[in-house]
Order: structure tokens, then C-alpha cells, then sequence
């Protein structure tokens, strides 16, 4: 037996790095839970902000790093989904909880549609194609005058002051019901960026995952050896639309009032979020984490000086792309080899060094 | 003094190293074959010298200057015109405008014009407003010949025009060569048909492995030499 | 408005359109570049014919002379210095860097000329109108659709009887081979892109001088544009200008029902065509 697993070869996937960097991460979303009982509401909303950017950008990442679908459209999924919830709250009546589970399946349903003409089209036109989409569901929302036509509308204050959950917070924390809905909202953020990064690493370090790199590198050869590319990229697309439209429902819950202008924005639901990947790092599960902490430092230092905040946003975009296509976290990986979520498969053992416990 | 020379020419594509020190020398009127097996690296030394690959400058000299490390553009300005592998039409253009497209790089007056190129390749004339990509193997390999020579370039570089091609085409591709000669143009060519080469050659350089192997007048060298030097002395 | 009014309006508008879409064809056909930027440049032409008009009191057409030159300058440089360094087999720097660029044109003019809604003065020509038959006829959008067919035309001769169209398509097929003829990859692009700034000029006259404008237009021209591209087929002139035509025809006709389905009416037609025709009406035989 011993004999046997000592000139075993293994695949793996994890690295000492990343096998610590667990640990911490597991402690630092647990404070990040407790972060309500000692942050101020400000304090609460930003990590919001960060939470349901980081979110998107995963989702964005995944998209365009991983399956090589460049959109410029999402912002169809952000605003689709959190119209369904206004729709479901205000026409349905039901909690905006429910609203934001409907604003997700609503983003998937409207992937299919979409998907059906964007996946027509090859490579940069995907691009457009997803921006035109997007902009014939905003003038579509626009037109719907029951969630208030073009200027949009509000949430009833009886809706969010109601949702399940919002008594007990406001019970626990001793506050009023408008920061009892940022809580509830924040915690929710902090669930679904998780859920949604530990979603994303497993998905890649599956055969599904294998597949999606494979399509990635190479769509002919991955076709000669059994992966049917478009099936999977079309998975990608549909569930990215789910998470998508979650979070934008959820964005909305928090905001509470809603415009087509502002819910299918192309600078705040996609130009912020392809900012972040680019700078942080396209392709790697923490080059959206660098990227959207560089944002919110950004955002912070520049918030007095207006349109000078994204003029050097989208510079230092370009020179990342130019100089550093993979990178902040990129660099930094050159630099040091450093991987928190390895999703690149190692091949250890296969010699006479004794590689794992059994035979010592 | 050579009208174009390498010296101890190298070259890589990457961690591999293709070139190992060649030493080719061209005079001027003069036509060179060079000669070997798939993978000897005669490719590499035509991409080298038309600028295609960048070398140390002083290892390619051309009329009295160092081109080693000139890109493409300049090569052709100075007047050493490619005819590539696998002709390498423009299938956008047309057989004409694949033929002016020649000139682009260097638009000097001399023998070679569309009037003496038609004369020489009268089929060419015919399909003129043909796609360049229409025409069958021998006659694409003719408009790469044109297209070349519409630059009246000093040394003509010809990269294995009998590819693909069947022998009665093959001998009617080299039927213009004297006239390429008599036009004042040197030339180099890479070739497989060692038959062939030997025929139009005044020069044999044969490559194995990156190397010259045998150089010397095709009168001068045996068979017997030809083969050591193409396969290895123990194939 | 009766159909025919209808029609002829919507043509007219397609001629801007054209406009919008040629430079981006442009440099589509040669180099498979998607500028993202390009409606933003288009803006920024705009803005620059303006600075000419009212800083030093130029006519417009004037104006639109002088900024020419400069935009294809910009072009230029843009290509050389920072797009050619981003093309490849992989599509994302291209599309990342222009849509950076995007954002830095919109909030440097923002920066420069603020927010305010801006027109290109042209003084009694706005306003002026022939009778065409029955049809009373904008001058303005008359001109603007002749100066559409003129550009095709001009980009037609120069990209299938000049030497540097030539080049074009050479450098088009195969950079490698193209620079055997002497031809150099890295300025042909930069020309091409130069050309395509100098049609956006053309563009941003009628632009500014048609309606209100301001720094944040520009990537909804830029959709347009891509739609007449796309429903053209990549790299016939000609078609885009039908595809202009198509979006300008149906966002008129869209509008004459409903003045809010105007730009939706335009999309839809866009998606119609692309259902039935994923090339477009007139593709290219090799890609």
C-alpha cells in the first residue's frame, strides 16, 4: 500500500499559500459579519458598495476571462432584475426578499432570449450585440409606466420596513428601519459574494471548468477532444445572468428607488465593473478582489474632483492593459508565485520522494 | 567584395536556435541555390536576410551595408525582393494589383515592369482581374515571381518555388529564369529539387541542421557529396 | 406625416448614420479593430469644429476643414502609439483599451466644456427647406446624406483603385507578407485609423450642427454606427450605407407612431436583421 501510493502521481490543485489563505479568509468573513455591531451606517454601506461590485466583477471575470464572452451589457441583467423586484413588490405585493430571488430567475429567463442573438455574433460584436441588448431592455423598462415609465419609481416605505428580517435586526441592533434594511442588505452581499466566490473557484477547478479553459485556449482543439464549447459558454452566460440579476436586485432593495437610466447604466454596472477586473487582474479569482479595493481607494480619494475620477480611472485602465495584461494580482503572482485560489492543476508525486503521509 | 553576404549568421525562434554561424556569399550577377532537407534551416536564412526575422546587424551585408537588424520594409527599399514559401498571394487583390502592390516599397524604373512581366508570363495577362487566389499552383507561383520583380530589385531571394508543384509546371517556372538573369537581378534560391538547383545555379550551398554543410560550383561536387551533406555523412 | 414623408426623412437620417458608421468600417475591414471609442471621438470632433466656430469665428465648413487635418493627426498617433500595441489574435486588449479611451474622451470633455448642451452655429441654412414634389426637404439632412454618399464613394475609390488601398487590403490579408513588399503594418493601420477620424469630422459637422450635443452622446452614436456596420457585412461600403438607411428608416417610422419607440424602433430592426442574416446583407465572401 505504501509502496503503491509513493510512486502514485496525484493532481492537485491546492498550494501551501492558498491552503492558509483559507484560514484567514474564513476569519475575515466571519468579522466582516460582525462588521454591523461595530461600523457606522456609512461604514456599512460602502461595504456594500465593495460587496455587490465585487460580485459583479466575479461574474464579469468569469465571463469575459474565462469564457471569452466580452460583454458590455450587463448592466441588462443589473436592471432587469431589480425592475422584476420593484415588480414583484409593488404588482405582486410580496416581501422584496422575494424580489430579489425574482430578480435573479427573471436575469436568467432574459438570458435566454438575449443569448439566443448575442451568441450569433463572433468576438467584439458579442460586445456590441450585448451593449444593444441592453439598451433595448432599458427602453423597454422605460416604456412600462405601472414601475413609473421613464422617470422610474419608488419602493413603497411599508415594503422595505416590512421585509422578513428587518424587526429583528432593528430589535438586535436597537435602530430604526431604513439602517435595519442597509444591515439586512449588507449581510446579504457579504452571503452572495461569498457563495458567488466559492461558486466560481469550484466551477473552475471542475471537468466543467477544465472544459471552459480548454474552449478558452483553444475552441478547435477542445472540440476535437469532446468539449462542446458553445454548451458551456451558453451555461456560463445564463447562470452569470442569475447572479447578475440577484445583485442587482438586491442594489435596488438598498437604493429603494429605481430609474431605467440608472438601473441600466453602462458606467456603474459595467465600466466600473471592467475597471475592476483589468486592473486587478482578468482571468484570476483575486484580481477582482484587488480591483474593486483599488476602486473603492480611488473613488475615496478622488470623490471631491467629479469627472477627473473616472478620466484617471480609464487612464490607468489603459496603461494596466497596455503594460500589465494580467494585473495588479498579476504582477504580484510573477513576483512571487503567490496563488490564493489555485485553479491550475499541479502534478505531484510520481517519483521515489515520499509525497504524502501513508508510507512514512 | 559580395554583393550580399552572411556572416556567421544565427538565428532563433525562441528557446530554439535555427541558424548555427551560416556563411553564404552571393556575387554580384551570379545565382546561388541552396539546398537541404525539411528543417536544415534554409527558410530561416531567407526570412533572415529579407528582414522578416531580425539579426544582429553585422551579420548580413548588402552592397557594402550592414541589413542584419533592418525590418522588412527596408530590406525591399534597398533592393533584395522575396519571393516567399507557398507564394503567399494577397487573395483581396487581384493578379494586377498583386503584381503593383510589388512596387510599393520601391517604385524604381527598370527592366521589370506589368508590360515585360506579362511578356514573360503571358497567362498572367489574361487573368489579370482574376482574385490572385483563383489561379491554379504554377501560375500563383508566377505572379509571386512578377510581384517580386515589380521592384527591379539587385538580388531576387526565391523561396522553394517548385512546392506543390508538378514537374512539367516546375520546368516552366524555371524556364524564366535566364531571362531574370540577363535582367541584371541576382539570385538566391532555396529549393528541394536538387536537380533543378544544380541546373541554374553558379553557386551550391547545402544546409543540414542549421549548418553549411558543402558549398562549391555545381561542376565541382559529386553526388556522392550531395547525399553526405544532405543527410549526415552516417545516414 | 404621411408614409412617403416618413421614408424620405428616415433616409436622410441614415445618411448620418453612414456617417457615423464609415470610419468604423474603416478600420474594422483593415485591421478587425472595434473602436469603442469611436462615437466619443466623433463627439470630440464635435467639439472641436465648435471651438473653431465660436473662438474664432470660422464658418463651420471652414472649421470642419481645419479640424480634418487634426483629427487625422489624433488618429494617427492614436493607432501608432497605443491601439497597434493591442492587436492580436486575443480580442480583449482592443476592446478594453478603446473602451477605456471611451471613458477618458467623455470625462476630459466633460472636464474641458462641462455638461452643457452645445450647438454648432450654421445661422439660415438650419432651418432652410426645398420643396421636393410634395415633400418639403430639409437642406441640412439633404446635405448630410449627399456628404454620406460622397464618402462612400471617396472610400470605395481610394480602397479599390489607389495604391494605398491597395495596401490596405494587403496589409489586410497578411502583415507578414505585406511587409516583403515594403509595405509597413504599423503606419497602413495608422493611416487607416487617421482616415477614419477624418470621416468622423464629417460626421461630427453634421452632428453639431443638426441637434444638441454634449460629452456623454457619444457611445449611443457609437451603437448606431455598429448597428449600419454589422447590417452592412463587415467591409462593403456600400453596405452601410443600407445598414445607415435600415436604422434611419425605422427609427422614423418608429417614431411617427410613438416619439418614444423611436430608438428602440432602430435596435429592433437591427435585431431583425441580424436574426436572419448573422453576416449581415452583404458579407464579404472570405473572412
Amino acid at each position: 500500500m505504501s509502496l503503491v501510493s509513493s510512486n502514485q502521481w496525484a493532481v492537485e490543485t491546492r498550494t501551501r499559500a492558498s491552503s492558509m489563505f483559507f484560514v484567514i479568509a474564513a476569519v475575515a468573513v466571519l468579522i466582516a459579519f460582525a462588521a454591523p455591531f461595530f461600523l457606522s451606517r456609512s461604514g456599512i454601506q460602502d461595504l456594500f458598495f465593495i460587496l455587490t461590485m465585487l460580485v459583479l466583477a466575479q461574474c464579469w471575470n468569469l465571463l469575459a476571462g474565462y469564457a471569452g464572452l466580452v460583454s458590455v451589457g450587463q448592466q441588462a441583467f443589473v436592471g432587469f432584475g431589480a425592475y422584476a423586484m420593484f415588480a414583484t413588490v409593488i404588482l405582486l405585493g410580496l416581501d422584496p426578499l422575494v424580489g430579489v430571488l425574482a430578480g435573479g430567475l427573471m436575469g436568467a429567463l432574459l438570458a435566454i432570449p438575449t443569448g439566443f442573438f448575442a451568441f450569433r455574433l463572433q468576438g467584439a460584436y458579442f460586445a456590441i450585440g450585448t451593449w444593444v441588448i441592453a439598451e433595448v431592455v432599458r427602453l423597454s423598462m422605460a416604456q412600462w409606466k405601472a414601475l413609473g415609465g421613464g422617470t422610474g419609481t419608488s419602493l413603497p416605505t411599508t415594503a422595505t420596513r416590512d421585509m422578513v428580517g428587518v424587526k429583528l435586526v432593528q430589535d438586535i441592533f436597537g435602530v430604526r428601519s431604513a439602517q435595519a434594511v442597509d444591515i439586512l442588505c449588507y449581510w446579504l452581499a457579504l452571503i452572495l459574494a461569498v457563495a458567488s466566490v466559492v461558486f466560481i473557484y469550484r466551477l473552475l477547478r471542475s471537468r466543467q471548468g477544465l472544459g471552459l479553459a480548454a474552449v478558452r485556449d483553444n475552441t478547435v482543439a477542445a472540440r476535437a477532444v469532446g468539449v462542446d464549447a458553445l454548451r458551456i459558454k451558453a451555461a456560463v452566460y445564463i447562470i452569470v445572468a442569475f447572479i447578475t440579476g440577484l445583485v442587482g436586485a438586491l442594489i435596488y432593495v438598498q437604493k429603494a428607488r429605481i430609474s431605467p437610466d440608472a438601473a441600466f447604466a453602462v458606467t456603474d454596472w459595467t465600466a466600473y465593473v471592467i475597471f475592476i477586473v483589468v486592473i486587478g487582474g482578468i482571468g484570476a479569482i483575486e484580481g477582482p478582489i484587488v480591483g474593486v479595493l483599488v476602486l473603492y481607494l480611488l473613488q475615496t480619494l478622488l470623490a471631491d474632483y467629479g469627472s477627473w475620477y473616472l478620466l484617471a480611472l480609464g487612464l490607468i485602465g489603459i496603461a494596466v492593459m497596455l503594460f500589465a495584461p494580467r494585473g495588479l494580482w498579476g504582477l504580484f503572482t510573477e513576483r512571487t508565485g503567490i496563488q490564493l485560489f489555485p485553479v491550475r492543476r499541479i502534478l505531484t508525486g510520481g517519483t521515489n520522494k515520499t509525497n504524502g503521509g501513508t508510507n512514512v | 567584395m559580395a554583393l550580399l553576404e552572411t556572416r556567421s549568421l544565427t538565428a532563433s525562434y525562441g528557446d530554439f536556435q535555427a541558424l548555427f554561424g551560416v556563411d553564404v556569399r552571393l556575387e554580384e550577377g551570379q545565382t546561388v541555390a541552396i539546398i537541404g532537407a525539411n528543417g536544415a534551416g534554409k527558410t530561416t536564412l531567407m526570412r533572415s536576410i529579407s528582414g522578416v526575422l531580425r539579426n544582429a546587424l553585422d551579420q548580413i551585408s548588402f552592397d557594402g551595408r550592414e541589413i542584419g537588424g533592418l525590418s522588412a520594409p527596408d530590406v525591399v527599399a534597398l533592393g533584395v525582393a522575396m519571393v516567399p514559401e507557398g507564394r503567399k498571394l494577397f487573395p483581396s487583390l487581384t493578379v494586377e494589383e498583386n503584381l503593383l502592390i510589388g512596387r510599393y516599397g520601391r517604385a524604381v524604373e527598370g527592366f521589370w515592369s506589368l508590360e515585360t512581366i506579362y511578356e514573360m508570363f503571358p497567362i498572367l495577362k489574361e487573368r489579370r482581374n482574376n482574385p490572385g487566389t483563383a489561379l491554379s499552383g504554377g501560375q500563383q507561383q508566377m505572379v509571386a515571381i512578377g510581384r517580386a520583380l515589380m521592384s527591379n530589385p539587385r538580388v531576387l531571394l526565391c523561396d522553394e518555388l517548385s512546392l506543390g508543384l508538378a514537374p512539367v509546371v516546375i520546368k516552366d517556372i524555371y524556364a524564366a529564369f535566364p531571362k531574370i538573369k540577363a535582367s541584371g537581378a541576382s539570385i538566391i534560391i532555396v529549393e528541394q529539387d536538387i536537380g533543378q538547383a544544380l541546373k541554374v545555379a553558379d553557386q551550391v550551398y547545402c544546409m543540414m541542421e542549421g549548418r553549411i554543410t558543402l558549398s562549391g560550383k555545381p561542376s565541382e561536387i559529386s553526388r556522392e557529396q550531395i547525399h553526405a551533406a544532405y543527410f549526415g555523412a552516417h545516414a | 406625416m404621411s408614409v412617403l414623408d416618413t421614408l424620405i426623412q428616415g433616409i436622410l437620417l441614415g445618411g448620418l448614420y453612414t456617417l457615423f458608421a464609415a470610419g468604423l468600417a474603416l478600420v474594422f475591414g483593415i485591421m478587425r479593430l472595434v473602436n469603442l471609442a469611436h462615437g466619443d471621438l466623433i463627439v470630440m470632433a464635435a467639439f472641436l469644429i465648435l471651438y473653431l466656430v465660436t473662438g474664432l469665428g470660422l464658418n463651420p465648413f471652414v472649421a470642419a476643414l481645419i479640424a480634418m487635418p487634426v483629427m487625422f493627426g489624433i488618429g494617427w498617433a492614436l493607432q501608432y502609439f497605443v491601439l497597434n500595441r493591442t492587436l492580436g489574435p486575443d480580442i480583449l486588449p482592443p476592446l478594453l483599451v478603446t473602451f477605456g479611451l471611451s471613458i477618458v474622451i467623455q470625462n476630459g470633455l466633460l472636464q474641458g466644456f462641462s455638461a452643457d448642451s452645445r450647438r454648432i452655429p450654421i445661422g439660415p441654412l438650419e432651418s432652410a427647406s426645398i420643396n421636393l414634389g410634395p415633400i418639403a426637404v430639409g437642406v441640412m439632412p439633404l446635405l448630410t446624406f449627399a456628404s454620406a454618399v460622397l464618402v462612400i464613394v471617396a472610400l470605395n475609390v481610394i480602397f479599390y483603385r489607389t495604391s494605398l488601398g491597395r495596401a490596405f487590403r494587403a496589409t489586410s490579408d497578411d502583415k507578414v507578407t505585406a511587409g516583403l513588399m515594403g509595405i509597413r503594418p504599423d503606419n497602413i493601420f495608422a493611416i487607416a485609423t487617421g482616415l477614419a477620424l477624418v470621416v468622423a469630422t464629417i460626421a461630427a459637422l453634421y452632428l453639431g450642427a443638426r441637434a444638441n450635443f454634449d460629452p456623454t452622446i457619444g457611445p449611443a452614436r457609437l451603437i448606431y454606427a455598429f448597428e449600419a456596420v454589422i447590417i452592412g457585412g463587415l467591409g462593403s461600403f456600400w453596405g452601410t450605407l443600407v445598414g445607415g438607411i435600415i436604422i434611419g428608416v425605422a427609427q422614423t417610422f418608429g417614431a411617427s407612431i410613438n416619439p418614444e419607440w423611436q430608438i428602440l424602433a432602430g435596435h429592433v430592426a437591427f435585431l431583425i436583421v441580424l436574426l436572419f442574416r448573422p453576416r449581415g446583407l452583404f458579407p464579404r465572401a472570405v473572412d
